[in-house]
This record gives C-alpha cells, sequence and structure tokens, in this order.
C-alpha cells in the first residue's frame, strides 16, 4: 500500500480499517543469495539497498528479536554531518543528502526535522577548533555558520551567559542538522526492503556461521539453517559475539551510552545544542520531551542501563548550561551497547572469510549514518569493492596505521 | 558499582580510571610482529558476561587492579593487585 496524505483521510473516515501490515513474517527459506545478520537501522537500510540500487532481492534479513528492538529505537535521533577528517567528513555527507530524501524515497515519515545543531565553544583554542571544522564541512559541500557569543545569545538566549566557569565564547551552526523519529526509519526502511522481495525474519538468532575452506556458506540459526552465498554481520552493540562465530576478534569493546527524557514540554528548544565543555547535548521531541545524553559509562558494559555516577554527570553538565531546565522532570533513562574502536570510527570492509562482511564499530554515531551505512555496504556486498565515501573504513587500519581519530583523544577503545 | 580495592576496601566507581581488558598486561616482545601488536593494542575478546579488566585508584591509593566482573549484570566479583599478578608470573 502506498501512504498518502488522502489515505489517511479515508481511512479516518472508516474507522481505519483498512490499514494492513506493513511488512510480512515470511518463514525462512533454506537458501538465499545474500543472508544479513541484524535486523537494525544499518542492516535494514542494506537489504533495502542492496534491493533498490543493485537488483539482489533474494536477500533475508534475521533479527534475533522484533524489528526495531536494538540501537535504532534506543538513541538520541540526531542527524548531522559536522565531521572534520577525510573518510568520515564525505561519508557523512552522503548520508545527510541521503536523509534529506529519505521521506520521499521510502514513502514513509521519518520526522526528519532540519532544526539545526549548535556546537557551543568555551575558550579561544576550542574556537578556533570549531572554524577549523566548519572550513572542512563548507569544502566538503555542507554547511556551517560559525557564530560569536552575540549571535548564539540572539538565538538561544536561555543559555547561561553569566558564568565563569565555562563561559560561552560562540559555536558552530550546522542548519541541515537535525532529529528524526528513530523507529519510523527502521520501519520504513523494513516496509521498503520487504517491498522488494526482501524476507525479514524476526525472532531468528544466528547461533554460528558455516565456513568451508575460507568461504562462507550460510549461518545456524534458531529456526534452523540458511545457506547463503554472502553473509552481512550488522549486528552492533553484539558484533564481537557475532564476529566470533566467525573465528575473528574485532578491534571493539561494548559500552553503555545512557540517554534521558524528560516529561512534556512546550516548545522552548528549537535546535540540538551540544556543550562544548561536558559532552552534552539536548533536543525536545515533537511530544515535548527533553531528550538529552552525555558520555559513555566508561568501562566495558552489555547492561543496558547505566549507573548513577555518568547520570549525576549528564544532569550536572545540563545545569551549567541551561539551568532553565532545573525543574523539568526526567521520565525515564536508558542505556544502549556501543561498539567502541580504538579511533572512534566505524568498519565497512570485508573479512578474511570469502563472501562474509562486517558493518560494525558504530561507536555513539550509528543513528545517523543509517542511510549511508547500507548504501555503502550494499555496494560493497553487490560489487566486492569499497564505496568511495566509505574506503577508509577498513577493518585493518589499526594494524596498518590507517586510523582515524576524529576528536585525537587516543587508541583506547573508551576514550572517544 | 563498588570496586573492593585490595588496599582500601569497597569503594565508589567514580574514585576509579578504567583502562580496558587485562589483555594489556600480556605485553608483546620488542621483536613482535606488527600482527602481534595489533591484536594486543586493539582487537578484543569483548566477552559478554564474566571479564577481568584493568582499574587504577585514581583518587585513592594510587594502585593499578585487575578487577573480575560481570558485563551483563554489573556484578563485581573481585579485585587482585597487578603487582601481585606480576609477582605470580615471575
Amino acid at each position: 500500500m502506498r501512504y498518502s496524505g488522502l489515505k489517511v483521510i479515508t481511512q479516518g473516515l472508516f474507522g481505519n480499517k483498512g490499514w494492513g501490515a506493513a511488512w510480512r513474517s515470511p518463514e525462512p527459506k533454506a537458501e538465499y543469495d545474500a543472508v544479513i545478520i541484524g535486523g537494525g537501522g544499518h542492516g535494514l537500510s542494506t537489504a533495502y539497498y542492496l534491493a533498490k540500487n543493485h537488483g539482489l532481492t533474494n536477500i533475508a534479513v534475521l533479527e534475533k528479536g522484533y524489528i526495531g528492538s536494538g540501537n535504532i529505537g534506543r538513541n538520541t535521533t540526531i542527524v548531522r554531518a559536522n565531521y572534520y577528517m577525510p573518510g568520515n567528513s564525505e561519508f557523512y555527507s552522503h548520508s545527510l543528502k541521503l536523509w534529506e530524501g529519505l521521506e520521499a524515497e521510502l514513502n514513509y515519515n521519518v520526522m526528519h526535522s532540519q532544526r539545526g545543531q549548535l556546537v557551543l565553544c568555551h575558550s579561544d583554542g576550542q574556537r578556533d577548533t570549531l572554524a577549523r571544522r566548519g572550513n572542512a564541512m563548507l569544502n566538503q559541500g555542507d554547511d556551517a555558520e560559525l557564530w560569536s557569543r552575540e549571535r548564539v545569545r540572539e538565538e538561544v538566549p536561555y543559555l547561561d551567559f553569566e558564568q565563569t566557569r565555562f563561559p560561552i565564547y560562540g559555536g558552530l551552526m550546522h542548519w541541515r542538522g537535525g532529529t528524526a523519529r528513530h523507529d519510523a526509519v527502521a520501519w520504513g526502511y523494513a516496509r521498503g526492503a520487504d517491498q522488494r522481495g526482501v524476507d525479514l525474519i524476526q525472532n531468528c538468532e544466528v547461533t554460528g556461521i558455516d565456513i568451508e575452506n575460507g568461504v562462507v556458506k550460510g549461518v545456524q540459526t534458531t529456526r534452523g539453517p540458511i545457506r547463503a552465498k554472502k553473509v552481512a554481520m550488522i549486528a552492533a552493540g553484539r558484533s564481537s559475539q557475532v564476529a566470533a562465530m566467525a573465528g575473528m576478534r574485532l578491534p571493539v569493546e561494548s559500552h553503555v551510552l545512557q540517554a534521558f527524557v524528560t516529561e512534556g514540554l512546550k516548545p522552548i528548544i528549537d535546535h540540538v545544542i551540544s556543550f562544548g565543555m561536558g559532552h552534552f547535548y539536548i533536543s525536545q521531541s515533537d511530544k515535548g520531551g527533553l531528550v538529552f545524553g552525555g558520555d559513555i559509562d566508561f568501562y566495558a558494559s552489555y547492561a543496558a542501563r547505566g549507573n548513577l555516577p555518568m547520570v549525576e554527570h549528564v544532569m550536572e553538565a545540563g545545569m551549567t548550561l541551561m539551568p532553565m531546565i532545573g525543574r523539568a522532570k526526567v521520565l525515564r533513562s536508558w542505556g544502549g551497547i556501543m561498539d567502541m574502536t580504538p579511533d572512534g570510527s566505524p568498519i565497512i570492509d570485508k573479512t578474511h572469510v570469502e563472501g562474509l562482511f562486517v558493518d560494525a564499530g558504530w561507536n555513539y554515531g550509528g543513528f545517523k549514518a543509517v542511510p549511508a551505512s547500507g548504501w555503502c555496504m550494499a555496494h560493497l556486498m553487490a560489487t566486492g569493492e569499497s564505496h568511495e565515501v566509505a574506503r577508509r573504513f577498513r577493518l585493518d587500519r589499526f594494524r596498518t596505521g590507517h586510523v582515524m581519530d576524529e576528536e585525537g583523544t587516543g587508541s583506547q577503545h573508551n576514550l572517544h | 558499582m563498588k570496586i573492593p580495592c585490595p588496599l582500601c576496601g569497597a569503594r565508589d566507581r567514580r574514585e576509579f580510571y578504567y583502562m580496558g581488558t587485562d589483555d594489556y598486561l600480556l605485553r608483546p616482545s620488542d621483536n613482535a610482529t606488527e600482527a602481534e601488536l595489533d591484536n594486543h593494542l586493539f582487537l578484543r575478546d569483548n566477552p559478554a558476561g564474566k571479564t577481568q579488566d584493568l582499574w587504577y585508584h585514581e583518587t585513592g591509593c594510587g594502585s593499578w587492579m585487575v578487577v573480575s566482573r560481570n558485563t551483563i549484570t554489573h556484578e563485581v566479583y573481585g579485585a587482585e593487585l597487578v603487582m601481585e599478578r606480576k609477582k605470580e608470573a615471575r
């Protein structure tokens, strides 16, 4: 069914009884051309673009839970292309362009809202860094504006401009940045892939990867064995466990990142705002809740919940930046499991096994990458060559020294 | 979460700096190959469940310790000074 305004009106008039399921629930076939392990945002978009761009439709996406049950439904929904380093910059630029056409592409309202993302600076050095980053973004063909303290004050007067500890020197505005409805992104890609013939198999956990003489032959699952010519491991949050089934150790350590949402409030925060000194960022959802978060909890964890020290830190940072939110009541907090890599950049690559591919290591930047990650992973799986905007996301870059440490914080997984 | 420092007793997690897996203690030799260094510095087993990792009692006694804990439940089983472990290894 194609969705439209007219459909909404006519369905509304007749009790909304005519909406069918958005995708089928097929039984797994014995064999596919390609199997994707992981039905999250990246897995679904990979399936979608394999079908759409490369005409490969005999594909299954295997999801151990239900579609949208992983990190695609647990993030803070920010979409941006404000990266500095070659390798990252062109990739996220490509992703943002895909975001801008995503609703028309998928015939699905993902509520993509380009409300602008403002990164603040609090010293001369930080301002210089933002200027350099802004220039890199402009050179990439994206947008950036370096704002003075006065300009920031004009736009967001409710920040604490009087404090002396972290004075606000200005900021970098990226108008095409913003947010999107995260569940809808999963559902839109799922529906689009399904319409092109992709089988979405839910409640199907992969328990083994069959490899013979260095060539992948298929997977073992809780719903029986499935043969496949190509297998993609796209299971961020559990990447290491999936890769271990193929005898691999990944450059990944798993960490928990917490997020918070308050009760619904009237519109007060128009943009996405990032505090430059406390790793705090905030936006307001369409329901009115303030959605905010901070840094990872710093120690390896697979618990989808965090600990109190980081809760306290995030609240302190929020109060330092904008004391006006102090009376908002926090409704919920939750944690998502991040694949942290030693340089903070992701992996889209082949493996040592023929026909086996890996898309992992998204740190805490996976959501905005969903369209381009699928686009590039599909390109790699279909053609055997890395897509030009993802050519530096190599699995072996740590061994060869071609790391992309965007934040320049060093080689420990938890420092990014 | 509290870390049972062998010298100071159970202390709040905030007093500690976290380094990562105790694989860091298995330092390759000076003649190690690129692959061995890659394996040591970057590649990880990254277990979901029981793990052993390195913590530094930054605002306490200044000891490095190997903490045994669970990455799924956040349960902490115990801690051993790195110094003691190195003595055992000798």
